[in-house]
């Protein structure tokens, strides 16, 4: 497939998976491969640490921040309430509008992000998603609201970002794992729930962290010592149970599977991003057109 | 005896923090298992609501919100020595609050019937660690264990179960729900919500009836505040006291390590120590040769036994990349107690069984031979 067509193929991807799996790695490599190909990308991070902006410094990658309390500021502003919501905003009064009608912190950062995609502007909007298990939550608020809120606003918005969620050329998911029996497990858990309940496309499942690599073979030849062997032996155990892994997930789950190297050191730096971009367009250049 | 080996002596709660994903559950029921092993009746309480655990343990019916006993079968223990499981839910522990602190059944029925309140109790954020403190002060009050073992949430910050108790009353004392009760302390029948601007403002956004629970709510809570925020000092001062130890975990990864750093400066801020560091799944080493070393074998080897060669350059690979992890957990090492910091090589297969953890725990307590 050509690397236009498949960065392309949704202009909001939001890039989702448990805390330490590589999500934001994830979503910086899928940045940087889109800028490479020539689509005019920007990354958003949700909250916490400005991690993308440091590594993706130096590319054609955009980034941005989307808080909660700001998107909501910007909400009322929009409304014409512009009067009390830097009031509402600063005395962290989202934290009781929140409470009052959970997901509404959710829905305001959903709509920004729909505002965003609506624009037009960019080619690609990629969100490193909401960490834990926050992810099904988040996605989910835009059916909760509908739910509770009869009238008003907040109802409209919820109904603009489900139709969003509802077109796959406007929105996709992406979920990250790593080959273990654990993340796989939530990984297999997430995907079906996002399916069932929000109704949104999921894209490839992107696993991070795999040693590629064919078995170190060892006949009865060979003249190494104990360390040598345990060594390998060690080696070819891990690569075996990540396949088994693999493969079980492509048995349970029926989406693309896209795999990123392991690296020396996990944790995003600037130069590891080159090679983990490389290895999602070689990816992207093997899947049917 | 190592850092871990005193905790487990001497703690009456030990507290497992770190990032996500780094194996906080996992270190949590491993030092449970082995503090069982030492004689102790320990319960070990987990946050994560995966099946794991409740796996390892062989409970198939999984873990609710009340200890249950493991059966450690065959396994060392000292006769005395107890192991319970539990899995925290704050809904469940919250209503027990409430109804602890009403003034009757009614008004506690009330509350817990109020749409606002099942709001606070299963989605403000800081509520499910405040209800695991709350738990924690429970427990260690319960006559059935000696120890306590938690793991602390999976929050954006670790940390924000010590802050929960507090960050709780303030939420209850913030000055809108204040303005919210004000018709009522002054007695007049209807509530003029018109009269408000903010709670105008929060109406138009959310709906009058979602405005209204809320309201509800308040005046129901009201002349429970006094309890809660004892017990939420008495839990705080319990989180804070020396019976109480705190354990790091950390993966080799930069974020976690970066992470636990994080973590090590804000617990001593706290003036609370850093009892151990548990660095988990580091690649084991085998043998003694340095990485360059194998690679400089692995080429000279190259033409006349590939095989063995092969052999030889796996061997540099694993070792780079355990040099490369040793590297990057350094900085938390030297900013720890280099004697406190145990680490734990990744195994062959992921734990999935007492078997496993009882190797963890080999790992945790055992001579310091793992990875170094």
């Amino acid at each position: 497939m050509d690397s236009r067509q498949f960065f392309g193929a949704a202009r909001l991807v939001i890039v989702a998976g448990k805390g330490g799996v590589g999500k934001t790695t994830v979503t910086a490599a899928l940045a940087r491969a889109a800028a490479d190909a020539g689509l005019h990308v920007l990354a958003v991070e949700l909250e916490g640490k400005p991690a993308l902006a440091e590594v993706l410094t130096g590319t054609e990658v955009e980034v941005t921040t989307i808080t909660a309390s700001e998107a909501l500021a910007d909400y009322l502003d929009d409304h014409g309430l512009k009067r009390v919501s830097k009031r509402l905003a600063s005395s962290g009064i989202i934290d009781v509008v929140a409470t009052a009608a959970p997901g509404i912190d959710d829905i305001v950062v959903l709509g920004k992000l729909k505002q965003l995609e609506m624009l037009g502007e960019y080619d690609l909007i990629v969100v490193d998603g909401p960490a834990a298990g926050h992810a099904v939550t988040f996605l989910l608020s835009a059916r909760g609201l509908l739910d509770t809120v009869r009238g008003g606003p907040i109802r409209k918005q919820a109904q603009d970002v489900l139709d969003m969620f509802n077109d796959p050329k406007r929105c996709q998911v992406l979920l990250v794992s790593l080959p273990e029996t654990t993340p796989i497990n939530e990984l297999i858990e997430t995907a079906y729930a996002v399916e069932e309940k929000v109704g949104v496309q999921l894209g490839p499942v992107i696993i991070n962290g795999v040693d590629r690599g064919d078995p170190i073979t060892v006949t009865a030849t060979t003249k190494a010592s104990a360390e040598l062997l345990a060594a390998a032996e060690f080696r070819n155990h891990r690569r075996v149970a990540q396949q088994a892994e693999l493969a079980r997930l492509n048995n349970d789950l029926a989406l693309t599977q896209m795999v990123l190297p392991q690296l020396p050191v996990a944790g995003v730096t600037a130069e590891d991003l080159g090679v983990l971009a490389a290895a999602l367009v070689e990816q992207v250049g093997l899947l049917a057109g | 005896m190592n850092a871990l080996e005193t905790v487990v002596r001497d703690a009456e709660i030990i507290v497992t923090c770190g990032s996500g994903g780094v194996g906080k559950t996992t270190a949590a029921a491993a030092i449970a298992l082995h503090a069982a092993s030492t004689g102790k009746r320990v319960v070990v309480v987990t946050i994560d609501p995966a099946r794991r655990l409740a796996d390892a343990f062989g409970l198939p019916g999984g873990l609710g919100n009340e200890p249950t006993r493991v059966d450690l079968g065959d396994a060392p223990v000292n006769t005395t020595g107890e192991l319970w499981a539990m899995m925290l839910d704050p809904t469940t522990t919250f209503d027990g609050l409430v109804r602890q602190y009403a003034e009757s059944p009614e008004r506690a029925e009330r509350i817990l019937a109020n749409a606002f309140y099942r709001n606070i109790a299963g989605a403000l954020s800081g509520t499910q660690e405040y209800m695991a403190a709350e738990k924690l002060f429970q427990l260690h009050r319960d006559d059935r264990f000696d120890l306590v073992v938690v793991d602390t949430p999976p929050s954006r910050n670790a940390l924000d179960f010590l802050d929960a108790p507090a960050t709780l009353t303030r939420f209850i004392n913030h000055r809108l729900f204040r303005l919210m009760m004000l018709p009522a302390r002054g007695g007049l029948k209807v509530l003029n919500i018109a009269a408000q601007p903010v709670l105008r403002t929060i109406g138009k956004v959310v709906g009058g009836d979602v405005l209204a629970d809320a309201i509800a709510f308040f005046q129901a809570f009201e002349g429970m505040e006094a309890g809660f925020r004892d017990r939420a000092d008495a839990v705080s001062a319990l989180l804070h006291s020396s019976v109480t130890s705190y354990v790091l975990v950390a993966s080799p990864r930069r974020d976690t390590v970066e992470e636990a750093r994080y973590l090590a400066g804000r617990l001593i801020e706290s003036k609370l120590p850093v009892a151990a560091v548990i660095v988990n799944r580091l690649q084991p080493r085998f043998g003694a040769s340095s990485a360059t070393d194998a690679a400089a074998k692995a080429e000279s080897l190259a033409a006349k036994q590939p095989d063995v060669a092969a052999l030889w350059r796996n061997l540099a690979e694993l070792g780079a990349l355990a040099d490369a992890e040793e590297a990057v957990i350094e900085p938390l090492v030297v900013a720890t107690d280099p004697d406190a910091v145990r680490r734990v090589p990744l195994l062959r297969d992921d734990v999935h069984d007492l078997a496993g953890l009882h190797d963890i725990a080999a790992h945790l307590f055992g001579p310091d031979t793992a990875v170094r």
